[in-house]
């Protein structure tokens, strides 16, 4: 244990704070709807309307923020379908076993934020055209955009902020669409999939048919969720104290596991963007030193949850070194989506496809009750049907 | 003059004010700078300090002192180095070092300055995987000689992949060169906004021959759609 382990009891420290804290609401930052709807009443843009029923949760000042339930336009992630895909295929299965309606789009880019971030090769018109016109495509199908990736998410709300402030920039922007045949359509609320997840979660718990009481878990908040534009982010006094986001954390709750503090919340994963694909020592260092080793030596969890691509890319992928090198690591790491999918008896590998992922998962899934052996050698009769030609794909209907 | 010794001093002080000045005109700069009070929490919340030698205090410092010496230097040296993760958006006083690390990038590649080419090198086929695909990273990227330190599941992956992908019940998945499936349609929408935003013009200072490439991938699929550009 280190010695930060011994201010830090972590099995008396989870979600629930002694601490209050009042919203001040002095200090929040100006509503943004305000300016939003401004300048669709002058004609500028049109404001695609949060579709109902959806539920209203509260935001980092107080703000109520609106999360559709269904109908929405899903703004698929680049890091998630390419190198852990169980990751989206847990987001829509949750969506059909809520009997919710939604379009998995291919008229859809990558937001290209990760590119934006890493090289900088692009520049603030042109990442606000790609947004644009994804939300244009989105309203053209009458559904309403649900974003996958925290960085898209977190990317989105700044292209709003500068739309919003910078006339020159969006009537650039406008001509640009108006190449394209598109309208200028901005949504009234930028809504990450986790803050669905969050919204539904007592929907999830109700169908819950895996028993994650013996389950610990430590939360990594995703940077660009909750640091870019971050009075968008959500918060609940019932969670840290309304200290933190509840995102994520709101879930494990619901879902009766125990989540376990560490000292390096706040830290990112190392994912760094560039450093991800061409500078990786530092993204396995920062990962393994101040984020994995941390929690296994403070908390020692079952599992990781967290909330973004990155993050689950980063934290996963960064342990087989940490391990080959002796540290203390060794903690499966997963997303939001496919912890509820597994809690809501979602298949491991047909729904949530966790032989994508690297780091040794399969002690979790026996904590979990899953007959993890039987689960693998029913997907290897998928995939022999597939290799035969027997079946083209796996389909919804096969997954259950 | 800055409170330091001039590391490039063979590059006049009049492009390093040119620069600075391009930085300043960005739309973006005044809102991720409003002075700085020392205080230090950007650093301590930065996760590139921890592994470099980097400072988010010192790039809010320089652009606030107007330090035209430092802040070359640190377009040069210091800037490739932030993870922009935006933990230093926790500054009291509102400061975004990471925004302001984002525009200093933007001028180094606009102008083409030999560290950007640099910090690039190897990240080529990323640029044209996005810039030409509309997806970042595709599930065939997952190769053991290129991602050895991942360990031997992305042999595994490598491996079958085309099955593994098709066992994807999602059917916008089954796809190896793209995250998912993009419309054709979609795809020239990207590259009129690329031409139409000046992305091009950025692609060619800092990589010719990746220009070159996008431009003949473009030219061909936007004319066959019917564009001129």
């Amino acid at each position: 244990m280190t010695a930060t382990a011994d201010f830090i009891p972590y099995n008396a420290v989870n979600t629930k704070s002694s601490r209050s804290f009042e919203r001040q609401a002095e200090y929040a930052p100006e509503d943004f709807h305000d300016h939003l709807f401004e300048l669709e009443a002058e004609g500028e843009w049109i404001v695609q309307r949060v579709p109902e029923p959806y539920v209203e949760v509260m935001t980092k000042f107080g703000r109520k923020k609106k999360i559709p339930l269904e109908l929405t336009w899903h703004h698929k992630s680049c890091g998630q379908c390419g190198h852990i895909p169980g990751y989206s295929t847990a987001i829509f299965w949750l969506n059909r076993k809520l009997n919710f309606k939604y379009i998995d789009p291919t008229d859809q880019t990558s937001c290209t934020a990760w590119n934006y971030y890493a090289s900088a090769t692009s520049n603030a018109p042109a990442q606000a055209g790609v947004a644009m016109r994804n939300f244009a495509a989105a309203y053209e199908t009458g559904y309403f955009p649900l974003i996958h990736c925290g960085t898209s998410y977190g990317h989105y709300k700044e292209v709003r902020e500068e739309m919003m402030h910078h006339a020159e920039m969006r009537h650039q922007v406008r001509d640009v669409m108006k190449k394209l045949g598109k309208p200028l359509v901005m949504p009234e609320e930028i809504v990450h999939y986790s803050e669905w997840v969050h919204a539904v979660r007592d929907r999830i718990a109700a169908l819950q048919t895996r028993d994650f009481s013996n389950l610990a878990v430590t939360v990594h908040p995703a940077c660009h969720y909750y640091k870019l534009v971050q009075e968008d982010a959500i918060y609940d006094p019932d969670i840290y104290g309304g200290q933190r986001t509840a995102t994520v954390s709101a879930l494990i709750v619901a879902l009766g596991a125990q989540v376990r503090d560490y000292s390096t919340w706040f830290d990112c994963c190392g994912f760094g963007f560039r450093h991800i694909l061409v500078q990786r020592d530092f993204t396995r260092s920062f990962a393994t030193r101040r984020k994995i080793q941390v929690m296994k030596q403070e908390a020692n969890p079952d599992v990781v949850i967290t909330h973004d691509t990155g993050c689950v890319t980063t934290l996963d992928k960064s342990q087989f070194v940490g391990a080959a090198h002796g540290l203390d690591v060794g903690v499966p790491v997963m997303s939001d989506a496919q912890f509820a999918a597994l809690a809501m008896g979602a298949h491991p590998y047909r729904v949530c496809q966790l032989h994508w992922h690297s780091t040794e998962y399969r002690p979790l899934l026996e904590k979990m009750g899953i007959d993890h052996e039987k689960a693998w050698a029913e997907f290897q009769e998928d995939l022999k049907e597939l290799k035969s030609g027997k079946k083209e794909y796996l389909t919804w209907e096969d997954v259950g | 003059m800055g409170l330091f010794a001039d590391k490039y001093p063979d590059v006049s002080y009049e492009e390093k004010s040119r620069l600075w000045e391009q930085v300043k005109a960005d739309p973006r700069f005044p809102t991720y700078l409003y002075g700085c009070y020392e205080c230090g929490i950007c650093v301590a919340a930065c996760p590139s300090a921890r592994f470099y030698d980097f400072s988010p205090r010192k790039i809010a410092q320089a652009a606030a002192r107007e330090d035209v010496e430092l802040i070359f230097e640190q377009m040069n040296d210091d800037v490739w180095n932030c993870s922009q993760c935006f933990s230093c958006n926790r500054c009291p006083r509102q400061n975004s070092p990471g925004g302001i690390i984002t525009v200093l990038r933007e001028v180094s590649v606009k102008n083409g300055l030999k560290s950007a080419k640099q910090a690039l090198e190897g990240y080529s086929r990323i640029i044209y995987k996005i810039m030409g695909t509309g997806t970042q990273v595709s599930p065939d990227m997952l190769q053991p000689d290129a991602f050895p330190d991942w360990g031997p599941q992305v042999r595994a992956v490598s491996a079958d992949l085309d099955v593994w992908r098709r066992a994807l019940p999602p059917e916008t998945l089954h796809t190896t060169s793209t995250g998912w499936q993009v419309d054709d349609k979609t795809i020239i929408e990207l590259y009129l906004i690329w031409h139409h935003t000046g992305v091009m013009d950025m692609i060619a200072e800092v990589d010719e021959g990746l220009h070159m490439i996008l431009n003949d991938v473009m030219e061909e699929k936007l004319e066959e759609a019917g564009y001129e550009v």
